[in-house]
């Protein structure tokens, strides 16, 4: 028997359903009952109940693509803040192989770079890595902080919303999964497409999101809004496991820096990992 | 010279014709809840209840940097409470004493059994309740609004905690005493639940009650714990234009 | 409240705000001499005798005001005492530490406290009581929930707001004795109106009223206390980069301007 309704938001401590029902993300169970652990919006698949949550940090997993901030510099390797409680760092050796350079000529604090999580231990120490293509240092643009909860939203469903963005305003976008988004264009087109994620993080557990993004666009950069033919595509899916394949792709039109170290220049696909999120954020596990 | 202060203005509770404001015995006084009132914390609630003004932050979890403190298998839970000098009828010199000094050691005793700290290892959540205003029972108040500030910060709990005091006031046990009443009534006693299965985390009391008034002050006080409980969810709830 | 962790604020920020502004822009679409949106309430707790709310952008404060019998200064024995203390809370930001005032939050309070007491916006020469013996002592609290940049400006006009928003209870003398009469409050007595407009230094220019992310970048800082007539009652440059001449002349033109409209947000 199921207390709630889909998409309804629920607190902490709320039952949202008895034995019948398995317990997901965002819940555990307790004397057989189904209770969210979240503020959060109920998210009913067949007979498993989660709750999405609508506030969270950031918890690193080995396969993520993440946005960092190089904060400090030790023997052999970078330190960087991924915007979350738990710190990452970059060994040398991942940059350089065998020849030893000095480091901070490479990368500086206050550098900005594109990573991959490489490993995550038992205690929560984050190892990160730069080999992967697409991955490497920012140079311009500017830089937005979203809810990581939201990035699916943001990114939409096979890329659509993220896509919508980048086609209007003619910019670069990358989207970390730790909710930091780099933007890099025109000025006021950055702008704009600052203002656009913004709003979507702001809305992203209502219905109607993507024409309003849409109309938002067209507003910005002065234009009627155009229906385009792959509306259909979205669901009013808000931000549940399924919306959006956590696709990190870059415009085709990006002037290419120098390759040299590692700078962010190739236009591709990058496609993390798929995962449904099952392991340390399933409660059911942690259930008392 | 001696200063000799007039008011004839006090607000007297404990006349024999009952509470103020025509309260009653089992009646708590109006309260307000706000989730989300602040930009940079993680999560915050600004609470009003009679002249209780009680703002809460939580930033986390994040990284301690007060590495004795740090646990290896869960986050630990650090909580400040605080009365702003202006806060009181005397004001009240800034920094903490050993009332704010106890009150933020129980006050992280009943929020701490409803998080789920095992999931945030070698970290901490700082959680911050500021008095603006006081008029009785503000450590109570203080939880409560810090409940709904973790909750607004995201981190996952079995249940929310909820605070509520009840007492002895002109011989009769009372929900919710007022400032008037503690301090001239002749027990209180403040209590934190967790609403859903009743189990308390918080238990202090001062003052003179037998046995059955302690049972009856303790049933008022999880009915209010409840009540409030209600409007802990409708505050959340509000914050997402619900 | 110690500044810990000291934020690093990312290359691509710096240069971003920075390039902006060499463009005549602002991240948030703001004018050089705007300011953001300003909300002040006063009378908000009702146990100070005076109090106030001032928000600018997502900056916080709450302000009271509380008067208490005291002696006075013994280098002023005929005039009333000001004192200003500032909380930075931990909650305000997350590198803002618990602990007794450090530099910043020290700073705040003689710079706001320098800004009334100079701008004579309190008419401390009526607050004696007893000359040489009992003077009133008005206790201005300033307790900084939110930080999100310029924290000068909102505690300058939180704090007069908080002041003209104050009453204190007549005073007889009888016999010996001070009698406190609280069933009868007059105003504080209040002369003049000081308020103070900051400005950033970025790319060369000065703009006002900096934005959390405009004071992370900027190299340099001015703050400038105007008072109702026009003069200059309070300076304090911050920053680690020097000023030149003419930026100081230009932002105390533009501070007469502001500090004039900031002026009609009082009550």
């Amino acid at each position: 028997m199921i207390f709630v309704e889909d998409k309804e938001i629920v607190i902490p401590g709320d039952i949202l359903a008895d034995e019948e029902y398995n317990s997901g993300r965002g819940t555990f169970k307790e004397n057989n009952k189904v209770c969210s652990s979240l503020v959060g919006l109920v998210a009913i698949r067949d007979k498993k109940i989660s709750v999405i949550p609508l506030q969270s940090k950031y918890i690193p997993k080995r396969g993520d693509v993440v946005i960092g901030e190089v904060t400090d510099i030790r023997f052999s390797m970078w330190n960087l803040d991924i915007n979350s409680p738990y710190s990452g760092f970059l060994p040398a050796s991942d940059v350089f192989g065998k020849e030893k350079r000095e480091l901070n000529r490479t990368f500086d604090v206050g550098d900005v770079l594109f990573l991959r999580v490489v490993d995550v231990d038992e205690v929560k120490k984050v190892k990160l890595g730069l080999k992967g293509r697409g991955l490497g240092k920012f140079r311009g643009g500017i830089l937005i902080n979203i809810t990581p909860t939201k990035v699916p939203r943001l990114i939409g469903k096979k890329g659509s919303m993220i896509n919508m963005i980048k086609d209007e305003t003619r910019c670069e976008v990358i989207v970390g999964q730790n909710g930091v988004v780099w933007v890099k264009g025109d000025p006021a087109m950055e702008r704009v497409a600052e203002k656009v994620i913004n709003m979507i993080e702001e809305q992203a557990h209502t219905s109607g999101l993507t024409d309003r993004v849409r109309e938002m666009l067209a507003t910005l950069l002065g234009r009627e809004p155009e229906i385009s033919e792959d509306s259909e595509l979205e669901s009013e899916d808000t931000g549940s496991e399924d919306t959006g394949s956590g696709d990190i792709s870059e415009s085709e039109d990006i002037v290419s820096e120098d390759t040299e170290s590692g700078d962010v220049s190739e236009s591709e696909e990058t496609e993390p990992d798929q995962e449904n999120n099952e392991d340390e954020s399933d409660l059911s596990k942690n259930e008392g | 010279m001696i200063i000799i202060i007039t008011n004839t203005n006090l607000n007297s509770g404990t006349e024999t014709s009952g509470r103020a404001n025509n309260r009653a015995f089992d009646e708590l006084r109006n309260m307000k809840i706000e989730a989300g009132v602040l930009e940079r914390a993680d999560g915050s609630a600004y609470l009003e209840i009679g002249g209780n003004k009680v703002l809460a932050a939580v930033y986390g979890p994040r990284e301690l940097f007060v590495r004795r403190l740090m646990q290896p298998n869960k986050a630990v839970l650090r909580c400040k409470y605080n009365m702003a000098p202006f806060s009181v009828d005397d004001r009240k010199r800034p920094g903490p004493d050993r009332r704010s000094v106890e009150i933020s050691k129980i006050a992280s005793e009943a929020l701490t059994p409803a998080v789920f700290l095992e999931k945030f290892p070698r970290s901490t959540i700082d959680v911050f309740i500021e008095v603006l205003e006081a008029e009785g029972g503000t450590r109570c108040a203080g939880i409560t609004a810090a409940s709904v500030a973790l909750a607004d910060a995201g981190i996952p709990m079995r249940d929310m905690v909820v605070a509520c005091a009840a007492g002895k006031s002109d011989g009769k046990v009372v929900l919710d005493l007022s400032e008037i009443e503690d301090k001239e009534g002749e027990a209180d006693l403040p209590i934190a639940i967790m609403p859903r299965t009743g189990e308390i985390t918080l238990l202090q009391m001062d003052g003179h009650l037998t046995e059955e008034e302690f049972e009856q002050a303790l049933d008022l006080a999880i009915n209010g714990c409840k009540i409030i409980s209600e409007e802990q969810k409708k505050a959340i709830k509000n914050r997402y234009g619900d | 409240m110690v500044i810990n962790m000291v934020h690093i604020v990312p290359e691509i920020i710096k240069e971003s705000v920075t390039n902006l502004v060499k463009n005549g822009e602002r991240t948030d679409g703001r004018a050089f001499d705007e300011y953001r949106e300003i909300s002040l309430e006063t009378g908000v707790i009702e146990k100070a005798e005076g109090s106030a709310r001032v928000k600018i952008g997502n900056t916080q404060i709450v302000i009271g005001a509380k008067p208490q019998i005291g002696a006075p200064f013994s280098d002023t024995p005929n005039v009333g005492v000001l004192m200003t203390n500032t909380e930075l809370l931990p909650m305000a930001a997350p590198n803002f530490e618990s602990g007794p005032p450090d530099e910043n939050s020290v700073e705040l309070s003689r710079v706001t406290d320098r800004c009334i007491r100079e701008g004579k916006v309190v008419d401390l020469d009526k607050l004696c009581i007893v000359p040489g013996e009992k003077v009133w002592m008005v206790f201005l609290d300033l307790h900084v929930v939110d930080y999100d940049g310029n924290l000068m400006d909102a505690a300058v006009l939180g704090s007069v707001a908080a002041l003209m928003n104050t009453k204190l209870p007549t005073t007889k003398i009888e016999d010996d004795e001070l009698i406190l009469d609280y069933d009868n409050m007059i105003p504080l007595p209040i002369n003049d109106t000081a308020l103070m407009s900051t400005f950033a230094k970025i790319g060369g220019e000065m703009i006002i009223d900096p934005s959390l992310e405009e004071e992370e970048v900027m190299v340099a800082r001015l703050s400038v206390g105007i008072t109702g007539d026009g003069s200059i009652c309070a300076m304090q440059k911050g920053g680690e980069q020097p000023l030149n001449k003419e930026e100081i002349l230009k932002a105390v033109s533009l501070a007469k301007i502001k500090t004039a409209e900031l002026r009609k947000l009082l009550p």
